[in-house]
């Protein structure tokens, strides 16, 4: 216990490994930008990564919340996300903007993962981590027969929120799609920032999260907070999944199935409790993914996925509490 | 004693009812209940792994991919002998499982969740990597196919020599070592457990389960393995094969088993929902309800009904 | 005159081990009350079964309300403020923070009350974006009872607060607890090892023994009981 109390401050106030993580991600900044200077296609594959891995951030960071609130690993998380954006499709297609289908999409998704939380989740957590991961790997195949019951397996096209426009910056060429996707990841992200950082609600979802004993003991209804923290995560994953969608120009089942896995990848690599690492996590799986396809000829696009497994696996052994996160105390 | 004789009784009537069954079903249905048998392998060998050390895995699904890759290649290239290549499955994903098992060493339930998982995505992926010899997206065929009451029978006396080891392997020291591990990793260390062999020597074994029920399920397949077959659903299904099993009873895993080989094909007789997705509307309800309703599985409602039927 | 905390034969258990065996006890409006015991009593128990946070049976009545069925939550919002063992701050968060946290069932603007809590804590004002786990041990136990009288609570449950202290951390700790309840009229029931200072803050205190309440009596009565001398004075 006190080696946990200990190394929770390290980690807060920086711990030894900090100022060596900041340095090697200035420094990879540097290259990417270097890399970018020397190169038009390096410079492009960058923005693109950039964008993508905005996309497994903000999935990565949904996971994170879920897993600070209730230690739990949510593997229908990316299924969830697909769910909502088939929600958001339908509601494009009874006439609907957009824009408009967005918002009422995330507060749908809020609700919706709120619910899972209390009638599914709740009611297994105190029996095991076990149990409660076997019920969201249920969640993941229910969702996705679900969604193919409802919609089918075939590909469908909503229309393209950012237009088809492009931007060019010096020889570089660079997708207004891109730009907005990066944008729209960003401003939620910091508006989740606000709620926890600045608001009472974000306070007490967080006590809750830290020391639920010790919440309920000044009023904080745990539970409920709890379960607000799964509807939040799952309003990331409807975010997510929107910004997906058009980077994939389609909408399928699978949408999200192998960016679950480049969001568990990042959120391992930035730690799994924190939800800074699980962002900048996700940029770092994002960018690199498209540069070692690219300029690595042993690992050509199928090897995404094992690239992402690799990833994880390399952190587990090197630096089990990732760039940011802290070290898990479990001392055996 | 008694709950001895009962056991016995209970394998005895078992391994009966499924020596006569091929005679009396149809080819379509004994080719069902060796699927059953396929599955009642991978549930069993998870069994081993989750109910007895606590530890999870939502990737055995790619310990059956290497099991099934490596039968349905050395039957295409050397045209090994079928039970011949499902050893040398046994044997490699037993190594497999114990290089997975190492990293898990350091892992926590939600680690070694996540990284089962990510396993679970990449393997069926490196088919299409090296796919001049792995086959690529279009697969690998045995050298020739197999029976119906072929695979019947291999499936199923397979089932019964793992689940004889498995009984040997955990009625003693290790069993008693694996359970020490899940209910106190700290207690077991402190009674003197090497944790970190038993840990891995769990997912050895289990891996190499898995491996063994992959090479069969090639063969059910026609002798085919191909990336698809072995999709991150597989993995869900023997978990939730798992779940529906409960700990440590035959009948649950038979059940667990049953549940998961049958029901596609139950399924998509179903109306309504008996689409080809119809069935994992059925398979996700299913567990969900199964986690709620019956915290032990099948087994532990068995036990339930027993001890209400004593009372 | 009711009193504002009622315990009547209360049992509480944690999983299958009895640990109460029929509390009974009263602590009137605007009194300090101790409780005493060995090492084991049940004294952090009942403090528990009042809050909520452990189960329990029996009847408990706060300002004429029955508390018996309420969670930790609800009773907090009735105005029950628990500082447990071992402080409980949120030593992740600041200072500001586990403020804010104590007042969490208040509505609206919190600045009066932190004013208030300002004036018997003046150093907290400065210390408020410091992290709370990063202030010495007597520091986190005063931003406990701090953090606890922001609610403005009608009852404060107060859980061996000497616990670890300095002598003179304690002797202020106690000062500001009689003041609170001097000039704010703030009701205490008090778990205390230390049975000198506990009787000296309190009127009336509960001896408990094993789960059982096995003497009570105003402070002056335990003082001079032989018994109590012995056991928990040590003369
Ligand atoms: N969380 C718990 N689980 C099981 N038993 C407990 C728990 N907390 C306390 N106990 C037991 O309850 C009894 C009373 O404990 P407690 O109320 O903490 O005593 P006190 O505060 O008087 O020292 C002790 O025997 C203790 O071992
Ligand atoms: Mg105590």
């Amino acid at each position: 216990m006190v080696t946990a109390a200990t190394s929770r401050l390290e980690g807060l106030r920086g711990g030894a490994g900090f100022p060596l993580v900041s340095l090697v991600l200035v420094a990879c900044a540097a290259g990417l930008l270097v890399g970018s200077l020397r190169s038009a296609t390096f410079a492009q594959l960058t923005v693109q990564g950039l964008a993508l891995g905005a996309v497994y951030g903000i999935l990565a960071l949904a996971l994170v919340l879920v897993y600070r609130a209730t230690r739990v690993i949510n593997f229908a998380q990316g299924e969830l996300a697909m769910a909502t954006t088939y929600i958001a499709y339908q509601l494009i297609q009874w006439g609907l903007s957009y824009w408009e289908a967005f918002v009422a999409t995330l507060a749908i998704a809020l609700v919706l993962g709120t619910v899972l939380e209390l009638t599914l989740i709740r009611p297994v957590l105190h029996r095991s981590g076990i149990a409660a991961v076997i019920v969201t790997v249920g969640l993941f195949v229910l969702i996705d027969g679900i969604v193919n019951w409802i919609w089918g397996g075939d590909f469908k096209s909503m229309p393209s929120p950012f237009g088809t426009k492009i931007y060019h910056v010096g020889g570089v060429s660079i997708a207004r799609l891109y730009v907005g996707m990066f944008v729209v990841v960003v401003v939620s992200a910091l508006l989740v920032w606000v709620l926890f950082r600045f608001t009472k609600l974000g306070l007490g979802m967080r006590a809750a999260a830290l020391r639920p004993a010790e919440a309920a003991l000044v009023g904080v209804r745990v539970d409920w907070m709890l379960a607000v923290g799964w509807g939040l995560a799952a309003l990331l994953g409807a975010v997510a999944g929107l910004m997906a969608e058009p980077s994939q120009f389609f909408l399928q089942p699978t949408l999200m199935q192998p960016i679950l896995v480049y969001a568990f990848a990042a959120a391992v690599l930035g730690g799994l409790d924190s939800p800074a690492g699980a962002l900048i996590g996700g940029l770092a799986i994002g960018v690199s993914l498209n540069l070692v396809v690219q300029y690595v000829p042993a690992i050509s696009s199928e090897l995404q996925e094992p690239f992402a497994f690799a990833v994880i696996i390399a952190v587990l052994l090197l630096k089990p509490s990732g760039l940011f996160g802290h070290q898990e105390v479990r001392r055996v | 004693m008694r709950s001895r004789i009962a056991t016995v009784a209970s394998l005895l009537i078992a391994a009966a009812v499924l020596s006569v069954l091929p005679f009396v079903i149809s080819d379509y249905n004994v080719s069902l209940v060796a699927r059953v048998g396929v599955f009642f392998i991978a549930v069993l060998g998870l069994d081993i792994l989750t109910g007895y050390t606590g530890q999870i895995s939502i990737g055995h699904g790619a310990f059956m991919a290497i099991g099934g890759y490596t039968t349905a290649v050395l039957s295409r290239d050397h045209d090994t002998n079928l039970i011949v290549t499902m050893l040398i499955a046994f044997a490699i994903c037993f190594v497999v499982g114990l290089l997975v098992g190492l990293p898990a060493l350091r892992l926590s339930g939600a680690y070694l969740a996540l990284v089962t998982f990510a396993l679970a995505v990449s393997v069926p992926l490196l088919p299409l990597k090296w796919s001049s010899f792995l086959g690529g997206r279009d697969g690998v065929q045995t050298s020739h196919e197999v029976s119906n009451l072929w695979l019947y029978g291999v499936a199923w006396a397979a089932s019964a020599v793992l689940f004889v080891l498995a009984w040997l392997i955990l009625r003693g020291r290790v069993g008693r070592a694996f359970r020490a591990v899940r209910d106190s990793e700290i207690a077991a260390v402190a009674s003197g457990i090497e944790l970190p062999v038993y840990k891995t020597l769990a997912f050895g074994i289990s891996a190499a389960y898995a491996g063994v029920a992959g090479s069969l399920f090639v063969l059910a397949n026609n002798g085919f393995a191909a990336p698809d077959e072995f999709g991150v659903v597989l993995s869900l299904q023997i978990l939730i094969g798992a779940a529906v099993a409960g700990l440590g009873s035959l009948w649950g895993v038979l059940a667990g088993a049953a549940f998961v080989g049958l029901l596609p094909s139950v399924s998509s007789s179903v109306p309504v929902i008996g689409s080809t997705h119809g069935q994992d509307v059925v398979f996700g309800a299913a567990v969900i309800l199964v986690m709620l309703l019956l915290p032990d599985g099948f087994a532990g409602l068995l036990t339930r009904i027993r001890r209400l039927a004593r009372a | 005159m009711t009193a504002l905390l009622e315990l009547q034969d209360v049992e509480a258990r944690y999983g299958p081990v009895h640990v109460l065996h029929g509390i009974s006890l009263a602590v009137e409006e605007g009194s300090v009350v101790a409780v005493l015991g060995p090492n084991g009593a049940g004294k952090t128990t009942t403090l528990r079964a009042v809050s909520g946070t452990v189960r329990r049976a029996g009847r408990i009545r706060f300002a004429g309300r029955p508390l018996d069925r309420l969670g930790p939550a609800a009773v907090a919002r009735l105005g029950v403020a628990h500082v447990p063992e071992g402080r409980g701050t949120f030593s992740e968060l600041t200072v500001w923070e586990n403020l804010r946290l104590g007042a969490y069932t208040r509505r609206g603007s919190i600045q009066p009350e932190l004013e208030r809590v300002f004036t018997y804590f003046p150093w907290l004002s400065d210390r408020r974006r410091q992290q709370a786990g990063t202030l010495s041990g007597g520091e986190q136990q005063m931003l406990a009872l701090a953090r606890a009288f922001v609610l403005r609570p009608r009852l404060l449950l107060l859980d061996e607060p000497s616990l670890g202290l300095a002598p003179v951390l304690v002797a202020e700790l106690f000062r500001i607890v009689r003041e609170l309840n001097e000039k704010e009229g703030l009701t205490v029931l008090l778990v205390e090892q230390n049975a000198h200072l506990a009787l000296q803050a309190a009127v009336a205190g509960y001896v408990l023994e094993a789960g059982r309440v096995v003497l009570s009596g105003s402070s002056d009565e335990l003082r001079a009981d032989d018994s109590v001398r012995r056991s928990y004075l040590g003369y």
